[in-house]
């Protein structure tokens, strides 16, 4: 089901784990569905410096929050904002059609963790960006009112 | 690197002896059971001595065995048969069914039919009472599954059919995981209609038979040229039907009682583990089953972490595996999704060892550790 790179990145996933103090955290997915993705970042003038990530899910789910974490890192936050799903999945080779959400997933959490950053410091937010967290904070309200928790 | 198989509910290795009694009917005896001549006689004799020795091994004297390409067609067969000559509407299963029995009923409710899901309690097992009250004017058939594929629930099936006997309904039970594993003496369990198969018992995959009590009115599912005493046209798999009856030998009583030692053995070592439970019962389970639960962690990728250190499992069904939907049966026990998600279905065969079990309850430890260490929750909270 899963080649070769994904079953890599799921076995040994790169930058597991979370920053104390973290300069900015995300969250996305939910646990009902079968998949959390925490990111936590370490920014230094504008600079992603270290990321670091934790996942409930499955393999796919993993193996896209280490390669989303690799791209992102070192990435300027403007840059790291630009990483789409194709990235991921090119990155990965490819992943069953029925895992495709999983990549959206971990674009979402650093996407969400981008926004904290810059919310808790008071930095301007692109316009994107602001629609992005919203809709995500849309989605995990639908999904807490279904479900009747995150 | 060891390799361990521990999805036995999936399917089973042939056995040696199978395939030997199976060798002939290919390329030396290949006749057609329909035809006149000499190799079709040989066939059609090979055809009719493997169905009296399943008949034997169920006490099944009473009822016609139809051979049909296995467990999924013979439980079409009885729904769809039974459904087609009979002048009821209602059906009564349960909702923890196999996918071909649900799916089945779904396509009789479209046409036309009504069918009442039974719950389950939190062990898997149906209530005699909610069953006693399903019933309706108009029900005609009640299908329960015995030996359930996920969590190993077996259900009363002789209450079953007492029930089934006072309201004048037809009683079919899909087999496949139970038979050879619990004795069924179709004498004394009386059912109606009841379905097994091959491949789950160290038998060929492709075979199976719906085996149907005298009088039963049921119409074939399949027209052509009146094979199975026209219940089953299409010329006979008859070195798949000789392996079939062979593999019934395969599963000895001793071999019940190791795979009910190495099962308890199995889910006292797992649930050594930190937040883990069993789904399923602990009594009336059967003796191949351990199904188990972990908190904090996925199913999948524990199946993948598994399969890393050799060990071959499964999330429950492997048919639900192509979809992203928690297990329906542990969401009937009454388990939230999240908790659905993080299952473990490991099935023993008579093959399994001691060592193979420990070193499963190793790779487990191992593996739920690893996966805890990736997850949020058991960090942070």
């Amino acid at each position: 089901m899963y080649n070769k790179k994904v079953m890599s990145h799921f076995l040994h996933p790169h930058n597991m784990g979370e920053i104390k103090n973290a300069d900015g955290i995300g969250k996305a997915g939910n646990i009902v569905c079968g998949d959390v993705m925490q990111i936590f970042l370490k920014i230094e003038k504008d600079t992603i410096k270290d990321i670091k990530f934790r996942t409930l899910g499955c393999a796919a789910a993993i193996a896209t929050s280490s390669v989303a974490t690799d791209l992102a890192k070192g990435k300027k936050i403007n840059q790291a904002l630009k990483i789409k799903d194709e990235d991921i999945i090119k990155k990965l080779g490819d992943l069953p059609s029925i895992k495709l959400h999983c990549s959206l997933l971990s674009v979402k959490a650093l996407r969400e963790a981008i926004y904290n950053y810059l919310s808790k410091n008071k930095l301007p937010i692109p316009k994107e960006l602001e629609s992005v967290h919203k809709k995500n904070k849309k989605e995990l309200s639908i999904a807490k009112k279904k479900h009747g928790k995150e | 690197m060891k390799k361990i198989y521990l999805d036995n509910a999936a399917t089973t290795p042939v056995a040696e002896e199978v395939k030997k009694a199976m060798e002939p009917f290919f390329s030396e005896n290949f006749g057609n059971a329909s035809s006149l001549h000499s190799f079709g006689r040989e066939a059609k004799r090979a055809l009719e001595i493997s169905r009296e020795k399943i008949s034997k091994k169920l006490n099944a004297k009473n009822y016609q065995i139809i051979f049909t390409s296995g467990g999924t067609e013979a439980n079409n067969f009885a729904l769809k048969g039974v459904a087609s000559l009979t002048s009821g509407k209602h059906i009564i299963t349960t909702k923890i069914e196999h996918d071909c029995v649900l799916n089945t009923c779904k396509w009789l409710e479209k046409q036309g039919f009504k069918v009442s899901y039974l719950p389950v309690d939190k062990e898997g097992f149906i209530s005699l009472k909610e069953l006693e009250n399903a019933f309706r004017k108009d029900t005609f058939l009640v299908s329960i599954i015995h030996g359930n594929n996920e969590i190993g629930t077996i259900q009363n099936l002789e209450e079953i059919r007492k029930i089934c006997a006072r309201h004048n309904v037809y009683l079919h039970t899909d087999a496949c995981q139970s038979f050879c594993k619990v004795p069924i003496d179709l004498k004394k369990v009386n059912v109606d209609l009841i379905t097994i198969n091959s491949h789950k018992i160290h038998g060929p995959k492709g075979v199976g038979a719906l085996l149907i009590k005298e009088g039963t009115k049921i119409e074939p599912i399949l027209h052509g040229g009146g094979q199975e005493n026209g219940f089953r046209s299409g010329t006979e798999n008859i070195s798949g039907i000789v392996g079939f009856a062979k593999a019934i030998d395969v599963i000895k009583d001793k071999d019940i009682k190791n795979m009910e030692k190495l099962r308890d053995t199995l889910i006292k070592g797992s649930l050594e583990i930190e937040n883990s439970y069993l789904n399923g019962p602990q009594k009336n389970r059967l003796c191949n089953n351990v199904n188990l639960r972990f908190d904090y962690i996925e199913g999948e990728a524990l199946i993948l972490q598994l399969d890393s250190k050799g060990i071959a499992t499964s999330t429950g069904s492997a048919c639900s595996s192509k979809s992203l939907e928690p297990s329906h049966v542990l969401i009937a026990m009454g388990l939230r999704p999240e908790q659905a998600h993080g299952s473990v279905r490991l099935t023993l065969s008579k093959e399994s060892t001691i060592e193979e079990v420990k070193y499963a309850i190793e790779a487990l430890k191992e593996s739920v550790e690893i996966l805890r260490k990736i997850s949020p929750f058991k960090n942070v909270q």
